[in-house]
């Protein structure tokens, strides 16, 4: 058995639902309230160009942030307009108006309670049937709204030749075409909304067909005659009980009991007659007329095989596929890896010129507690600046070229191996450069033990600091093919953990629904703005943890407490791992950051650690710090996604793994030598 | 669908008097059966040996028979239906009660279930049935209350669409071929996300690219392109369009 992606567990919904205490309408819990004079909202199928658009209109007046309460990103800004203050919200990308994902149901009671004065609906030109069937469902809530048919550079790319005029006789609402990435139309697109927003009566009603029309009609009467009033349009609400939505049902049924078994009434007629479910005679029905109105509008006058598909066919070639696939994962980490190292080496060297990083200095309380803060800084700057930016350019290019997505694609049947399907590869592979951007990003799966699962693999996955370790310590002491040893055993306990956490929290495992766009060259100011958001919100949550972290454990250090710690773990440090004593130090210092391990040995032993440790030690050491405790950020990114519990079960996961998997091997090397 | 699994009319009606009698004594003489059938013993004996080798009942000469829990769950369904309908018959329709018996004996036998709930809501979850005021024993749906049964339609239906031998799963469709779509099972969120997708029935689908390894499928469905997992891309049943059919006979070559 399969279960829907794009979802929210059920259970977990409902839970959400009975937290708000009795049965609520939507809107008694706004969400915000500006001072503006106009709202426009941006809905839309996802990746349809809505984010452009929002970009284009705010500059760099937004703030990201989440719904209040859920994780999903809520992104709004204002816009200066003819004297008006408009305030945006980009909302997220849906495809239907059901309860299956938190996404809908923040975009539908967005669009209910805080009713925004003018809903922009952008549609793939493209793909115009696929999101007409959307535009329909923005239109049975009866918002006033302009539709924006983006990306029309691709669809003539395609063929495709939209007459918007057509379209827009045929909805009855204000149609503009446009290219958001070079902003073409985007003026008049708000022109138009302003307009529609200043008459404030647009009439946008959309009739389907027959029995099914007549149906809704008898229904909403019905509603109107009840009086029911839940916040939502009377038609819509109609549609939502013949179609059974869960939510409806509950707050309706606490106003009119009689509207539900009417509403029940009516459906199985629909259901006798059509002899389908009644969620899906609304589908085919939505899907008609959106066939019809498409039909009307576009022609394709010539069908051209593009570039972009020839390149698709080799990117999803049953064979060539998964070198294309290798290639691109390989080529991000060799990417953020080489220009990382040449960075981190340039930043580490100016910053050391100011201020050297001494763990053993000692002083007054504020020098001390200076010169570790000043460490953390200088630890966030050497992670984000070379690692994180490289990594983040490049993964934007390949999120938005639609090479992802090809990825996953490929990579879906292994993925399925560790009960996740194509789409955690993306998080995955983000674990390779950073645990806490990866983490952050698991929020592209759909239920919450997917995205636990995905995050405990990425916990003992060898991001950037890991291998910094690993390739100072072993590739450079022992042999680089020791260290190549330490990447594969890290895999297989990947894979090993991965399997034994899918034992511990059983469930079905998703399969994938994942819509694949045309390939496309990504637009660099995209790409750019793209990379400046997830640096913002991860450098947010980096720099406190690593500056105040770094200062205390510089205090704890300089007040000697981490010496009998330390002492107090010998018997696990020296006598099962059999590292010299003060590994227990690296290790408590290394809980910030992993590199620490290493800066804190060098301040020890000076530059030749060769001196202090022989080959397996080194092995095991940083086999251990590779895999003892996620890092402070990720731990704090770990709570504010899963809570305190989760972190916590998760931590000691990794804690029990290293220290059973590091003495096992410092056992079987201390037998050989 | 398997014969030996739906139970005769017959046996409902077997079922259905050992489930009365078995109220007053159990285990059930076959006497009385026979008795309150009005059919031969040697025909309820060879009766009760098929029910037995089907599991519903157990038998043990000369003390009866007893009803095993499959056996119950049957009777008991019967039961409800055959007095939810002299229900309706009576209070309805106003059908003499002498008469209700007999005619709610011919229906109960085709009622769905479905319209056993739509009966027990239309009828206010009566408990008693008019002729001789037996109770009408509780149904066997997944509801909590009476409430929830009233509110929720079948929901959470696994299917949609006609099953047909003819049809073939989106898996088995070669790259030429185009399909429309017959028939999709398979859990309800994903029925409906497909269909929120562009994959209602009726709708034309053709298949891009299979992904080895049982990977996804790459579907192109009302002008996008779609990858679907293998679990759920198997379910989803089309009917073959054929493109061009050739012209009978004349064929010439060359
Ligand atoms: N060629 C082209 N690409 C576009 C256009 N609009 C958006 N894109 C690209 O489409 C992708 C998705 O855009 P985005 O705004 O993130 O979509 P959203 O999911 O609707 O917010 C990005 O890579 C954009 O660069 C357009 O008009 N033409
Ligand atoms: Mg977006």
């Amino acid at each position: 058995m399969v279960k829907i992606p794009d979802c929210i567990e059920k259970e977990e919904y409902e839970k959400s639902l009975s937290q708000k205490k009795e049965l609520q309408k939507p809107c008694e819990d706004k969400v915000s309230s500006e001072t503006c004079d106009i709202t426009i909202a941006l809905a839309g199928n996802a990746n349809v160009g809505k984010s452009v658009i929002f970009n284009y209109l705010t500059g760099s007046d937004q703030v990201v942030g989440n719904w209040p309460g859920k994780t999903v990103k809520r992104a709004e800004g204002n816009l200066f307009y003819q004297g008006h203050k408009i305030h945006i919200i980009d909302l997220p990308g849906i495809y239907s108006f059901s309860t299956f994902s938190m996404e809908e149901i923040v975009s539908r009671e967005y669009i209910a309670c805080e009713k925004p004065e003018i809903v922009i609906n952008v549609l793939d030109a493209s793909v115009l049937e696929r999101n007409l069937f959307f535009t329909l469902q923005l239109m049975e809530m009866e918002v006033p709204m302009v539709v924006c048919v983006n990306q029309m550079d691709i669809a003539r790319q395609k063929g495709y030749d939209i007459d918007t005029e057509k379209l827009e006789k045929a909805l009855g609402v204000p149609v503009v075409p446009t290219v958001a990435v070079t902003g073409e139309g985007l003026q008049k697109l708000v022109k138009e909304a302003m307009n529609v927003a200043k008459t404030k009566n647009q009439k946008n009603i959309i009739e389907y067909g027959g029995e099914v029309e007549k149906t809704i009609k008898s229904l909403e009467n019905f509603l109107k005659a009840e009086k029911v009033d839940v916040g939502y349009s009377n038609r819509w609400v109609a549609i939502k009980l013949l179609e059974n939505d869960p939510e409806i049902n509950k707050i309706v049924q606490s106003e009119s009991v009689r509207a539900i078994q009417f509403a029940n009434h009516l459906a199985l007629e629909l259901e006798k007659i059509h002899d389908e479910p009644s969620f899906a005679i609304m589908a085919s029905e939505r899907y008609a007329l959106a066939s019809k109105i498409a039909a009307g509008a576009q022609n394709q006058t010539k069908f051209k095989i593009t570039l972009s598909e020839k390149v698709d066919k080799i990117l999803i070639h049953p064979v060539y596929g998964y070198f294309t696939s290798a290639l691109v994962i390989i080529g991000l980490l060799v990417w953020t890896f080489i220009i990382g190292n040449f960075l981190s080496g340039i930043i580490t060297d100016v910053m050391g010129f100011f201020q050297p990083v001494d763990p053993a200095l000692s002083g007054p309380v504020l020098a001390v507690l200076w010169n570790g803060a000043f460490g953390g800084l200088v630890a966030g700057l050497t992670l984000i600046v070379p690692f994180i930016i490289p990594f983040y350019i490049l993964l934007s290019y390949i999120q938005n070229s639609g090479l992802l997505t090809r990825v996953a694609f490929m990579m879906d049947s292994f993925m399925q191996k560790i009960g996740l399907h194509g789409k955690a590869l993306i998080p995955l592979i983000l674990g390779y450069g950073c645990s806490v951007p990866a983490i952050d990003s698991t929020r592209i799966l759909e239920t919450k033990r997917e995205r636990l699962l995905a995050a405990f693999a990425i916990t003992f996955a060898p991001c950037s600091a890991r291998t910094i370790i690993i390739l100072s310590l072993v590739a450079v002491f022992v042999s680089i093919w020791w260290a190549l040893a330490l990447y594969v055993l890290d895999l297989v306990i990947i894979f090993i953990m991965g399997k034994l956490a899918l034992k511990a929290m059983p469930g079905e495992s998703t399969s994938l629904i994942m819509e694949m766009h045309s390939l496309r060259i990504p637009s660099s100011p995209v790409i750019l703005k793209d990379t400046w958001n997830r640096t913002k919100s991860l450098a947010y949550l980096v720099f406190p943890v690593f500056i105040i972290g770094s200062a205390v454990i510089q205090l704890f250090y300089v007040l000697g407490v981490l010496e009998p710690i330390s002492n107090f773990m010998m018997p696990l440090t020296v006598g099962w791992l059999k590292l010299p004593a003060f590994a227990g130090i690296l290790l408590l210092v290394g809980i910030v950051r992993k590199e620490f391990v290493l800066l804190t040995l060098v301040s020890f032993v000076g530059t030749d650690l060769s001196l202090a440790l022989t080959s397996s030690q080194f092995i095991v050491l940083a086999l251990i710090g590779m895999l003892y405790l996620p890092c402070l950020s990720t731990l704090s990114i770990l709570i504010r996604e899963f809570g305190v519990k989760a972190a916590s079960v998760i931590s000691a996961a990794n804690l029990i793994t290293a220290f059973i998997v590091g003495g096992i091997v410092a056992h079987v090397l201390s037998f050989f030598a | 669908m398997s014969s030996e699994k739906t139970l005769s009319e017959n046996a409902e009606e077997y079922l259905e008097v050992i489930y009365k009698l078995s109220l007053e004594e159990r285990p059930v003489k076959t006497t009385k059966i026979s008795k309150m059938l009005n059919i031969a013993p040697a025909s309820v004996s060879q009766m009760i040996k098929r029910l037995e080798t089907l599991g519903y009942i157990d038998y043990s000469p000369y003390k009866g028979v007893t009803l095993t829990e499959e056996g119950y769950a049957i009777a008991s369904k019967i039961t409800r239906k055959h007095r939810l309908l002299e229900r309706f018959l009576y209070d309805v329709l106003h059908i003499k009660k002498e008469r209700v018996h007999d005619q709610a004996c011919e229906m109960e036998h085709s009622l769905s279930d479905d319209a056993e709930r739509a009966l027990c809501q239309l009828l206010e979850q009566p408990d008693e049935c008019p002729d001789d005021e037996e109770l009408i024993p509780v149904c066997d749906f997944k509801f909590q209350t009476c409430d929830e049964c009233r509110m929720r339609r079948q929901e959470e239906v696994n299917q949609v669409g006609k099953r047909d031998k003819n049809l073939v799963s989106i898996t088995n469709m070669k790259r030429t071929e185009k399909g429309k779509v017959s028939f999709v099972r398979g859990d309800y969120k994903v029925i409906r996300r497909l269909m929120d997708m562009g994959i209602t029935i009726g709708a034309e689908i053709s298949v891009l690219e299979v992904a080895p390894f049982k990977g996804p499928v790459k579907i192109l469905v009302r002008g996008s392109n779609l990858a679907l997992g293998r679990d759920i891309a198997k379910n989803v049943f089309v009917e073959i369009i054929r493109e061009d059919p050739p012209a009978e006979g004349a064929l010439s070559y060359g």
